[in-house]
């Protein structure tokens, strides 16, 4: 089964800015793919360049089997698209907006899309700028969700939503999975990959620093290690891999490398434990440090 | 907090934002008034021949009509004869576009909101609008009085002169700040405002062309007439400009008093629901263009029903004028009879018609441009859109929209010419011909703006750019004696003038093959490029 989407070596510049420096991404066919980044890392620019309203410096871009450039036409039968900042005509109505976006498309589903006007509580029949953000939003979500792309490129979807709107948002996309629709989702908001991705790319000024499942992602990372022992430690500050080390009499706390957390036991067990916790790092924490380092970097 | 809070920090940024607009716009009408005094001073040199122009103007109500009466026959009275009233008409476009840019405009892309959470009074973008507008007029009165002292003309003229050009645009700042309150966006502002002008300059033409001497007593109608009743380097009637003033205090404060009964965002008109789906024919990329232009071109289609039938309507104005004055009647007819009056004053009108549509045509050409800059273009073309389906849905209205234009135009001239001169039957569809000839200019200056589009998109605006100096060419060219290469490169100069003049096809087969050429480049560059 070929990639739907597969990014190599992919580089653009906007006069003296490098937006994208050799950018990698591969996203299988029937998965959900989160796109994370800081702000300006690159993640609009790519979803671009995929839809082929940019143009590509160098490296390699396919996108369902064909050229994002050249195709562009007949691939965009194949999918729909979200952008992050939805601007609307100001004198076509929300429903006139879905209709003419699902119509180039090749027509939409009236059921599904009365149904998804009903799950997002979206009035149609207000124009352009009457719609609050989250609407407008909204309207691009029906239109790319009632349609039936086999690729949903969605580029910050739930910037404006309400979090009883984000809800509705998960449950349709975990939907659309379950139909075996592949959907790229760039997102800030952790806790919506978390619930809906198989796997992740990070990427930070134009470059992929991490790609794979969750639970790779965690394994590459540190545990957050917690311990009370019997007698004061010693030479903990001396064991590679551990960071932010703590210690407060007989407490310690810090944070370990995966692959020297077994030094790290063996060193309290020369001082007894009284207690220990230790916990997988939280995304948060896991999406920080790839975002911290571009400031030291 | 008062009512000034936040205006001073709001003026600095529009004399930021306008940095190099505004003193273009300054230096380009300031230098049309010199150079035009300049040359005049060489080709009137002598009160005998400034005499003999004097006498051959005073029978000729279509120039009377175009640039106003001649009033003082000084070489500063004949400058303000020829560049006056065009003079005042840009420096009331020049402040309607100003004003709006920075109110109506600014809050329609969200940016006043980001100002308007900020310590800023409500007023206050308003305010710094009308004080830029005012530095913009003041400083254009200071600079067209210096230049024109400079070439030896008297002070008192010179200051009436630039002041009645300043008091003109004032006026419109006044205009676009209501219309600014009242329309929801920039567009609609300056349309409202723009249509405003327009009337204004109808009305003083037909004024100008009834009456024989002095300007017309319905010039009192007309702000551009009011500028016109200073009389620079004749009465220097001062008091007039306090008309004007007085006009563009109360057009502000109506503005101010709108201003606090609105939200922001929203104009006075409350928005109604549309419908909750889209009629059957809206599917295609052609579709979308047409209903989001068909409001603009049924709004132009009457403007130029309107202009066409005033103009029209004059000629017979014009045509008795000529017929009561024998010594130039005679001269006249010689050149060609009775029709040969009504033609050549006609054949001008088409001429205006012609520069109208360009305008219309290169506005067209930038909405596509706006599609782009502001992501409306995005989604149809992440939608199985090619460029060019998308650029040529639009693209049919420069086409063929100004083909209607200009045909809603020909036709009312010649309905109301032939309702009130009767005799020349065929008159309509010599005057239909007449403004269909304009169609290839037309047709390439907005071409011009597409090559824009496709191959140095941020420059796309140039495209007003590239017609203002088409119209300044057409409008300046012939009096200051211009060389003919200078001349060639307006595609206006190389139109027929229809009626009357001998009709060419070869120069319209020139105009759009360049057309054609122009645009394909235009649009190939539109495909190879980043969209954005
Ligand atoms: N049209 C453009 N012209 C110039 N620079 C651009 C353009 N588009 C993007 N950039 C630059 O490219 C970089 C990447 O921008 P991009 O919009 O892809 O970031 P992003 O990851 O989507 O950020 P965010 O999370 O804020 O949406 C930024 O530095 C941005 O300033
Ligand atoms: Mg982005």
């Amino acid at each position: 089964m070929t990639a739907a989407i597969s990014v190599s070596g992919l580089v653009k510049s906007f006069g003296r800015t490098r937006a994208l420096d050799g950018l990698d991404l591969t996203v299988a066919q029937g998965e959900v793919h989160g796109f994370l980044g800081p702000n300006g890392s690159g993640k609009s620019t790519t979803i671009r360049v995929l839809l082929g309203l940019l143009r590509r410096d160098a490296g390699t871009a396919r996108l369902l089997g064909g050229d994002p450039w050249h195709d562009a036409v007949t691939l965009h039968r194949r999918l729909a698209y979200v952008p992050g900042d939805v601007t609307l005509w100001r004198n076509l109505s929300g429903g006139e907006a879905i209709d003419l976006l699902g119509r180039l498309r090749g027509g939409l589903d009236a059921g599904r899309r009365a149904e998804l006007l009903e799950r997002f509580e979206l009035d149609p029949t207000k124009k352009g700028r009457a719609y609050s953000k989250g609407n407008r939003q909204k309207v691009a979500l029906v239109a790319a969700l009632a349609s039936d792309a086999e690729l949903l490129i969605l580029d910050e979807p739930t910037s404006g939503l309400d979090p009883l709107m984000e809800k509705v948002f998960r449950r349709c996309v975990s939907e659309e999975r379950d139909r075996g629709r592949t959907v790229l989702l760039s997102s800030h908001i952790l806790s919506e990959v978390e619930a809906l991705c198989d796997r992740v790319s990070i990427i930070r000024a134009g470059r992929t620093v991490e790609t794979g499942s969750l639970t790779e992602l965690r394994h590459l990372t540190r545990t957050a290690v917690s311990a009370e022992l019997a007698a004061d430690p010693t030479g903990l500050e001396n064991l590679p891999g551990v960071h932010d080390l703590v210690v407060d009499g007989n407490r310690v706390r810090c944070q370990v490398d995966a692959e020297h957390l077994d030094a790290l036991l063996r060193a309290f067990g020369r001082s007894g434990v009284r207690s220990l916790t230790s916990r997988p790092p939280t995304l948060e924490e896991l999406f920080l440090r790839h975002y911290a380092t571009e400031v030291t970097a | 907090m008062t009512a000034l809070t936040g205006t001073g920090p709001l003026l600095r940024l529009a004399l930021r934002r306008d940095r190099i607009t505004l003193p273009v716009w300054v230096y380009l009408l300031t230098a049309s008034v010199a150079s035009t005094t300049y040359s005049f001073k060489k080709l009137y040199g002598t009160a005998a021949s400034r005499g003999q122009l004097a006498a051959s103007l005073a029978g000729n109500g279509s120039l009377r009509a175009l640039y106003g009466p001649l009033g003082d026959s000084g070489i500063g009275g004949i400058t303000v004869w020829r560049i006056g009233v065009t003079g005042a008409a840009l420096a009331a476009a020049m402040s309607i576009l100003l004003v709006v840019r920075h109110t109506r405009a600014q809050e329609e892309d969200g940016r006043l909101e980001l100002i308007g959470a900020g310590a800023v009074a409500r007023p206050a973008p308003l305010t710094a609008a009308l004080a830029a507008a005012a530095l913009a007029n003041g400083l254009l009165a200071l600079l067209t009085t210096a230049s024109l002292v400079a070439l030896g003309q008297p002070l008192a003229g010179s200051l009436a002169f630039g002041c009645s050009l300043a008091a003109c645009g004032l006026v419109f700042a006044g205009v676009a700040s209501v219309t600014a309150q009242l329309a929801e966006t920039g567009r609609a502002a300056n349309s409202l405002a723009g249509a405003a002008l327009g009337l204004a300059y109808v009305l003083r033409a037909a004024s100008d062309a009834s009456t024989v001497h002095g300007p017309g007593a319905f010039d009192w109608l007309s702000p551009i007439g009011w500028s016109e009743q200073v009389q620079p380097y004749g009465a220097d009637r001062w008091w007039v400009l306090l008309l004007s003033l007085a006009v563009a205090g109360l057009l502000a404060g109506v503005a101010y008093t709108l201003v606090g009964r609105r939200d922001l965002g929203s104009g006075l008109l409350p928005q109604r629901p549309g419908p909750a789906t889209a009629a059957r024919t809206l599917r295609t990329p052609f579709a979308l263009a047409v209903r989001l232009q068909r409001g603009t071109l049924a709004g132009w289609c009457a403007a130029f029903a309107v202009a066409g039938g005033v103009f029209g309507a004059i000629a017979k104005g014009i045509v008795d004028l000529v017929g009561g004055n024998r010594p130039v009647a005679d001269v006249l007819r010689r050149m060609g009879g009775q029709h040969g009056v009504a033609d050549a004053y006609l054949s001008s009108i088409m001429g205006i018609l012609g520069m109208l549509a360009a305008v219309y045509a290169v506005q067209c050409v930038l909405r596509l441009r706006a599609e782009e800059t502001e992501g409306r273009a995005e989604p149809v073309l992440a939608g199985p859109v090619s460029r060019l389906g998308w650029a040529t849905g639009h693209l049919l209205f420069p086409l063929l929209g100004s083909a209607a234009l200009l045909t809603c135009g020909g036709l009312a001239a010649g309905a109301a010419e032939h309702a009130t001169l009767g005799d020349r039957a065929g008159s309509v569809a010599e005057l239909l011909g007449g403004a269909l000839v304009q169609l290839p200019a037309v047709w390439l200056t907005a071409a011009a703006a597409v090559l824009l589009l496709g191959l140095a998109p941020r420059w796309t605006s140039a495209g007003w750019g590239v017609l203002t100096a088409f119209v300044l060419i057409g409008w300046l060219g012939p009096a200051l004696q211009a060389d003919q290469w200078v001349l060639d490169l307006s595609p206006f100069t190389h139109t027929p003038h229809l009626p009357g003049g001998t009709f060419a096809a070869q120069p319209l087969l020139w105009l759009t093959l360049l057309t054609a050429a122009l645009t394909a480049a235009g649009l190939t560059g539109l495909r190879h490029r980043d969209l954005g």
